[in-house]
């Protein structure tokens, strides 16, 4: 669970400490730990790792970009000869030491190159994300003071020039795509080539400096600075250091085994951490090939023709690509589709099994291979997974019957739990021990802790330095002696040591009982069904949890047009009795599994009801990025909630709405409340919290 | 009104505009009774945006359609690079440098993106039927190159993500710049657009405006297109033409077109203020 929306409680407005202490403040922290300063392999740096790499894989690819429909590629060495041109060319433009370079497009080669290039000069690499609104990116750039900046084409050029006036240190911005760009004024605008041109002819005057920039870099010194994008307040610069890159890149690597060979496809925002670790840290650890998708919309195709051996993806994309198979299944011939629902039945029996290399039974085993043969191969193919060895998901929970699905096609989907403040790296999921509901065991060289409210904690080599220029923060989020919380609550499970994330630590409450209470970990069980679009689960010092359910309306109204169940509104369809059967099903489901579970087998949901309307950002019951607002739900439901706790059976509301246009109206409704069948567990069962 | 010498002129934004590539003379075309264009001349510059406008049935596409070879003029001429143009075939007009978009998008619906895009490099193709066949020496040199220039425009008109997708599964949007993107394989000398932004929503008529004016800069192609959309015409052109019944009844730079009685009277409706 990569979340970069940890820890922002409050913003303090920045600026405590001044712009000359960001060095000194880099050394806090490290000799705590006990780490030495003793780089691995002598490996300091990533401009470093990219000599040796020139050295010892020259020939190798590094990047490869698909471009006029071919895939064009570049070798470590020639790696090497372009990165080298364009630090000269920073060089020539005036680079300082310590400067922010603001680094912003979509994954290509030339924004690694300059990442790399602006390290090897002094300078900080500051990704930004590229679809980010002006004044979002005229924040950060005014935050860090970025002199510099590299971008993609003229729509960023167009948005850096906007925000200019406020950006006083600003000086020259860099593109790599001239197109409609001739006409613009070129004395502080450059194109790519052309500051390597420059680079390249200024090499005698200015290499001596260049090698005695990059001579400096140690392990302390800055890798990188990533902003993690708030959704309360304002973004938060995190800064990393080479020891934690590399470290952490070092660490995950020999995790997973990774070596030269692997493949990956860079096509993740560049301003996340997860890019960073993998397309650079890990790439250049390792010496791995990065491949640059042609454009956004062709990486899918781009995904299949390169077939990457390693692959990160959030749980949306692996959702989007299950459904768009199932989508294509159900146009498929009626042969096909029997194939299909045959063997993938088959393959979700055993195919775990296989992969975790359990004992499978011979003519089990047999007709998994010819299930390979006509299915799983083909379709494997397809989602260009054929050749991934090592694939992760993060970010949030992901439902189990996606990632079975994937499992047992025989793709090693793993979980991880991170983030940016930690280099990636908290918790992975061993090869042979990957669940759905567990994040794995905590990273190589990681220290996890749960503290007494159940919040997560942990420490290792990957830990930040700090905050830029928000000393406030980063006392808030990092102890003395390196601890860093994570915001989550979660715990470990006895028998298997797998950590487990229940939910946000501020949303984690606690039942009459002093049992713990965590709606998210139930809300979202309960959202696995697609017939549940939304779930509110209450219980916070109560004896008993209770939900509110919003349908789906698309999966919902196909599932009654199927049935020939009539109905005129989203509300009639929601009190349908049948529907209400469904979702009955659904939440004794849910009751059932959850019984199974020592932890949060009280978190059983005893009664609920299905809203009348959907739960809507304009009225304020969610955030534009749908999460719940549980406070305000409960608020403005009061009547609905006090009817789940006293025993009626039935309630009579109007609820006031808010139409696009500002308008607001009112409608009314009778609700039936239903009470689901609970699964009875043994109290004396011995609950632990670590 | 014509004041502009023979050397060009220079627009707003600075770009250069050069000589006169096409000139029509006194052009007049007849359907049995009905006269569609009357006596109307007006030149082509080199690298210019010129747009021919006028209400339904003024005789617009009648005038693309003379331009492009495909009616000829009972009376007047074509001038066409310093030459009086004989009577041509439109494959013989195409040959010379110029191409053209169809108001009903003609593309081979079978056929995927690329291949329809290759059409247009037909021009840039001379390896006879053998060569072809054996697919050696010459054939596959051409073909290497001829893709390669392909590629380009496919980049250039962001059009990767559907290379290998039959036309007839596209949104119409698309097909009107896969449609771009074959004139474009040409490379024309003048490019004309029969409506390029016909029944398009607003977003996708600012998309294909973007590569229109990109077009212009980037290759420095001289386009002349036809178009209904007054707000896209005045934007994009540097001198319009406007016709009525198939007459000129202006001539001159949007803002001269636009402060024009007549066209105002003809076009854009009396003023009632």
């Amino acid at each position: 669970m990569i979340d970069d929306d940890r820890h922002l409680g409050t913003f303090d407005g920045g600026g405590i400490a001044g712009k000359g202490d960001r060095f000194a403040q880099a050394d806090k922290g490290g000799d705590i730990l006990g780490q030495s300063s003793q780089a691995a392999e002598g490996m300091a740096s990533v401009p470093a790792l990219l000599q040796r790499n020139a050295e010892r894989f020259g020939t190798r690819p590094a990047y490869r970009e698909k471009e006029f429909g071919i895939w064009q590629s570049w070798t470590w060495a020639e790696t090497e000869k372009e990165i080298e041109a364009l630090a000269l060319g920073f060089l020539n433009l005036g680079v300082d030491e310590g400067d922010f370079v603001a680094i912003i497009g979509r994954n290509r080669p030339y924004f690694y190159w300059a990442m790399v290039a602006a390290q090897s000069v002094g300078a900080i690499p500051v990704p930004l994300y590229q679809d980010a609104a002006a004044e979002e990116m005229a924040y950060v750039m005014g935050h860090c003071g970025a002199r510099f900046a590299v971008v993609e084409d003229q729509e960023q050029v167009d948005k850096v020039i906007e925000i200019q006036e406020e950006l006083h240190q600003f000086e020259h911005m860099i593109y790599v795509d001239p197109r409609g760009l001739r006409k613009y004024d070129h004395h502080k605008l450059h194109i790519f080539a052309d500051i390597q041109e420059q680079g390249r002819a200024a090499y005698w005057e200015f290499i001596e400096d260049l090698k005695e920039r990059r001579g400096k870099l140690d392990y302390d010194s800055i890798c990188v600075m990533l902003y993690t994008s708030g959704t309360t307040g304002k973004p938060k610069g995190v800064v990393l250091s080479n020891r934690n890159i590399i470290e952490a890149s070092r660490a995950s690597a020999e995790f997973d085994n990774l070596t030269e060979h692997e493949e990956v496809l860079a096509y993740l925002p560049m301003a996340w951490v997860g890019d960073f670790i993998f397309s650079v840290g890990q790439a250049y650890w390792c010496g791995f090939c990065v491949n640059c998708p042609e454009s956004a919309d062709t990486m899918q195709i781009d995904l299949r023709e390169i077939g990457p051996t390693y692959y990160f993806a959030p749980p949306r994309v692996f959702e989007t690509q299950l459904t768009n198979v199932m989508i294509r299944m159900e146009d498929a011939g009626r042969l096909k589709k029997w194939l299909f629902d045959v063997f993938m039945e088959h393959a979700r029996k055993v195919g775990p099994a296989i992969l975790d290399g359990k004992p499978v039974g011979a003519w089990d085993r047999a007709k998994y291979a010819l299930g390979h043969a006509l299915v799983y191969g083909p379709l494997k193919d397809t989602l260009g997974f054929s050749r991934v060895r090592v694939g992760y998901t993060a970010g949030e929970a992901i439902g189990p019957e996606i990632f079975d699905f994937y499992r047992s096609l025989g793709i090693n989907l793993k979980q991880l739990y991170g983030q940016t403040e930690a280099s990636v790296f908290i918790t992975v999921q061993p090869d042979g021990e990957v669940r759905s509901d567990t994040v794995g065991v905590p990273a190589p060289g990681v220290e996890v802790e749960i503290d007494e409210n159940g919040e997560v904690w942990y420490r290792g080599p990957g830990v930040f330095e700090y905050y830029y220029k928000n000393e406030e923060s980063t006392k808030k989020t990092k102890t003395e002696d390196g601890w860093v919380a994570t915001g989550d609550a979660g715990f470990f499970e006895e028998d298997s040591g797998h950590l487990r994330i229940i939910d946000r630590a501020k949303d984690v409450g606690k039942m009459a009982d002093g049992k713990m209470f965590a709606p998210k970990y139930v809300e979202n069980k309960l959202k696995f069904f697609p017939n549940i679009l939304e779930a509110v689960v209450f219980g916070d010092g109560r004896d008993a949890c209770t939900a509110f359910i919003n349908i789906d309306l698309n999966a919902v109204g196909n599932w009654a047009e199927r049935n020939n169940i009539g109905y005129a509104s989203y509300q009639e369809l929601a009190g349908h009795p049948r529907v209400l059967d469904m979702i009955q099903q659904h939440v004794e489901d849910v009751n059932r599994s959850l019984s199974e579970d020592p932890m949060l087998s009280h978190c059983q949901v005893h009664r609920f009801l299905v809203l009348h309307k959907e739960l809507d950002a304009d009225d304020g019951e969610i955030t534009r990025t749908r999460k719940v607002r549980r406070g305000v739900v409960a608020e403005k439901y009061g009547d609905l909630l006090t009817a789940l706790y006293d025993g009626s059976k039935e309630i009579s509301t109007t609820t006031e709405v808010t139409y696009e246009d500002g308008r607001k109206g009112s409608i009314s409704a009778t609700l039936e409340i239903r009470d689901a069948a609970v699964v009875d567990v043994a109290d004396d069962k011995k609950v632990a919290a670590e | 009104m014509n004041e502009m010498n023979t050397e060009g002129y220079v627009t707003e934004d600075g770009r250069k505009i050069g000589g006169v590539v096409m000139e029509m003379r006194n052009i007049t075309l007849r359907f049995g009774g009905v006269v569609a264009i009357k006596d109307i001349s007006f030149d082509i510059r080199q690298g210019e945006i010129r747009a021919i406008i006028g209400p339904n049935g003024a005789g617009k596409s009648s005038m693309l359609n003379v331009i492009s070879g495909f009616y000829n003029p009972q009376v007047g001429e074509v001038w066409y690079k310093g030459e009086r143009r004989p009577q041509m075939k439109p494959y013989q007009v195409a040959r010379q440098g110029i191409a053209r978009t169809f108001q009903n998008i003609a593309l081979f619906e079978g056929m995927t993106v690329l291949d329809n895009v290759m059409t247009g490099r037909l021009r840039h193709m001379h390896a006879g039927l053998v060569a072809q066949s054996l697919w050696k020496g010459r054939a596959e040199a051409e073909e290497v190159k001829n893709r390669e220039s392909v590629e380009k425009i496919i980049d250039f008109l962001e059009i990767q993500h559907i290379r290998k997708t039959p036309v007839g599964r596209l949104p119409y949007g698309l097909k009107k710049r896969v449609e771009l993107a074959r004139a474009l394989a040409a490379e024309p000398s003048i490019l004309l657009l029969d409506e390029p932004m016909a029944g398009m929503n607003v977003e996708e008529k600012e998309d294909m405006s973007r590569f229109v004016l990109d077009v212009n800069d980037e290759f420095g192609t001289t386009i002349a297109l036809i178009e209904h959309d007054m707000g896209v015409v005045m934007d994009l052109s540097d001198r319009v033409v406007v016709m009525d019944y198939g007459k000129k009844i202006g001539d001159g730079s949007p803002d001269e077109v636009r402060n024009n009685q007549d066209v105002i009277d003809a076009y854009l409706g009396v003023a009632h203020d």
